[in-house]
């Protein structure tokens, strides 16, 4: 089997976007993933579209035909893709094994979400219906408490500190200034972070991604295919991976793993015949500060108990050992929940492609993004690696 | 919310969340709620049906101060991991008490109270919350 490569990305900012609709949304980056590919769009032959709550949200399903009917290129293959927050990733895998088995020779990707259309707690009831709605939903738990539990249990564990954690959120604000499609262009101190309100108690605000719109897409193409349509690929997919891991924190042995993270991860860096040492960049699924900490250690680049001190010492920076979310990750580059997967593929093929203006890592070559579905219930993971 | 008006799907859950019915793995040894076919640790179908203990304590509790609509009007309110008796693990509300007196590891007790309604005009879905257990300190 040949290369799967990365034709063209495309993104709208995120924010609240009062005067854009889902569809809009996902036609807007559709269409700028066609142009930074430099196609026409009758080349895309399936449409996978990462999506979490457009039913509860907008009461709007069945959106990869609507978004195939707005895009004008009705007759196409064409369905959404849903695993909670991991909606994007999954989205992208499944266009990845499109590709890769040779069914479709050029797949779009997309992630889309638009949360301003509701009230706060109407998006609480949604995002939670990550969980199980019948036993953990029904108990009254936020989608926040329940990583309130996971970041309990991590403290108390590993010994670890609040403010030590909480750093996640301010090198998060301090990197998204310098992205132009970020939510918050922003810096934050870490006073400010622990001194905003408590949403479930330890997690505070400001440790909280936060609800925005937005829409991100992929194309990729066969190596063959994209060189048959005269382009010179630069970045290809070396491994799309998704794995899963029992639904809800009730039913696990301990809370301060992701198993699914550590699975998918395995077999990442099989199938892209890499180490967690050979990564340049990461794009970490940090909803919540301590979230970015676990990920840290469970795709191999820290000991478990210690991923806040490759944050407290600097080295999730440029020029660090593993430099991470450095256009903003969740908390500040923003989290429309099922488009995320996508914004991070984006993001890593930016620093990649040399497009990461003053967050540019010299020379990267490796970028792998990590996409969390739920408390860890689904994770995909995929690796691009710059073609010489 | 259109999702929660089902009277069918509060009932033939009524069982499982008034008693407390979980499963205990004969294969691995995990004890789990609610009670499923295959055991969530590893996989097994050698699954037996029981009934779990009222009485654990709080593995890990939290206050929810931003909640899901249908549970709005109750904030904030304390939600927990409890862990029963027997090892089961049950994600539950703790009542009778405020977050300043509650602390991981205190005993707790179950009780029948009400979660959650289906709109001003639907029924009441009630399960198991559990309070702190008065002079077991």
């Amino acid at each position: 089997m040949g290369k799967v490569v990365l034709a063209g990305i495309g993104a709208t900012p995120i924010g609240e976007h009062w005067e854009k609709s889902l569809r809009d949304l996902m036609v807007e980056a559709a269409l700028k993933a066609l142009e930074d590919a430099g196609v026409e769009k009758n080349v895309v032959e399936a449409i996978f579209v990462g999506n979490m709550s457009s039913g509860y949200l907008q009461g709007q399903e069945h959106i990869g035909s609507l978004l195939a009917t707005w895009l004008g290129i009705p007759g196409v293959a064409a369905c959404k893709v849903e695993a909670a927050c991991a909606s994007g990733g999954a989205a992208f895998h499944n266009a990845f094994t499109a590709v890769k088995s040779g069914v479709y020779d050029c797949a779009l990707a997309l992630g889309v979400e638009k949360m301003t259309d509701a009230p706060t707690e109407y998006v609480t009831s949604a995002l939670i219906m990550a969980d199980d709605q019948e036993y953990t939903a029904f108990a009254g738990f936020s989608f926040v408490a329940l990583n309130a539990l996971v970041y309990k249990a991590y403290m108390e564990k590993y010994g670890a500190r609040q403010e030590d954690i909480a750093l996640f959120a301010v090198h998060d604000h301090e990197h998204a200034v310098h992205n132009p499609l970020a939510q918050y262009r922003r810096a934050v101190t870490l006073d400010a972070v622990l001194s905003s309100p408590l949403v479930a108690d330890p997690i505070h605000l400001l440790e909280c991604a936060p609800t925005g719109d937005g829409a991100a897409a992929a194309l990729i193409c066969s190596e063959e295919k994209a060189r048959e349509l005269g382009l010179t690929p630069e970045v290809e997919v070396a491994a799309s991976t998704l794995a899963t891991d029992v639904l809800s924190l009730h039913d696990r042995d301990d809370l301060t793993t992701l198993q699914a993270t550590v699975r998918a991860a395995k077999k990442a860096y099989r199938m892209a015949g890499i180490g967690p040492e050979d990564v340049d960049i990461v794009e970490l699924h940090d909803a919540f500060t301590i979230l970015g900490v676990i990920h840290l250690e469970d795709l191999g680049f820290a000991k478990k108990g210690e991923g806040w001190k490759l944050v407290k010492e600097g080295e999730i920076e440029p020029g660090g050992k593993i430099p991470a979310n450095l256009m903003g990750g969740l908390k500040a580059r923003g989290h429309p929940v099922g488009a995320t997967g996508l914004y991070e593929i984006y993001d890593v093929a930016t620093q990649l492609l040399g497009r990461a203006g003053k967050n540019q890592v010299e020379g990267a070559e490796i970028g792998l993004a990590q996409n969390v579905g739920g408390v860890g219930g689904t994770v995909a993971v995929t690796i691009l690696r710059r073609m010489r | 919310m259109s999702y929660m008006n089902s009277v069918p799907r509060a009932w033939r859950e009524r069982v499982t969340k008034y008693r407390l019915i979980g499963g205990r793995c004969k294969s691995c040894g995990k004890v789990f709620y609610p009670y499923r076919s295959f055991c969530p640790r590893c996989g097994s179908s050698d699954v037996e049906k029981i009934e779990l203990p009222k009485r654990g304590k709080i593995k890990y509790f939290t206050v929810v101060r931003s909640a899901p609509a249908e549970f709005k009007k109750y904030e904030p309110y304390i939600v927990a991991l409890v862990e029963l008796e027997n090892g089961a693990v049950v994600p539950a509300q703790i009542t009778d008490a405020e977050p300043e007196e509650l602390r991981e590891g205190m005993p707790v007790e179950g009780v029948l109270r009400r979660y959650r309604e289906q709109g001003e005009d639907g029924i009441i879905e009630y399960g198991i919350k559990f309070r702190p257990v008065v002079g077991e300190e």
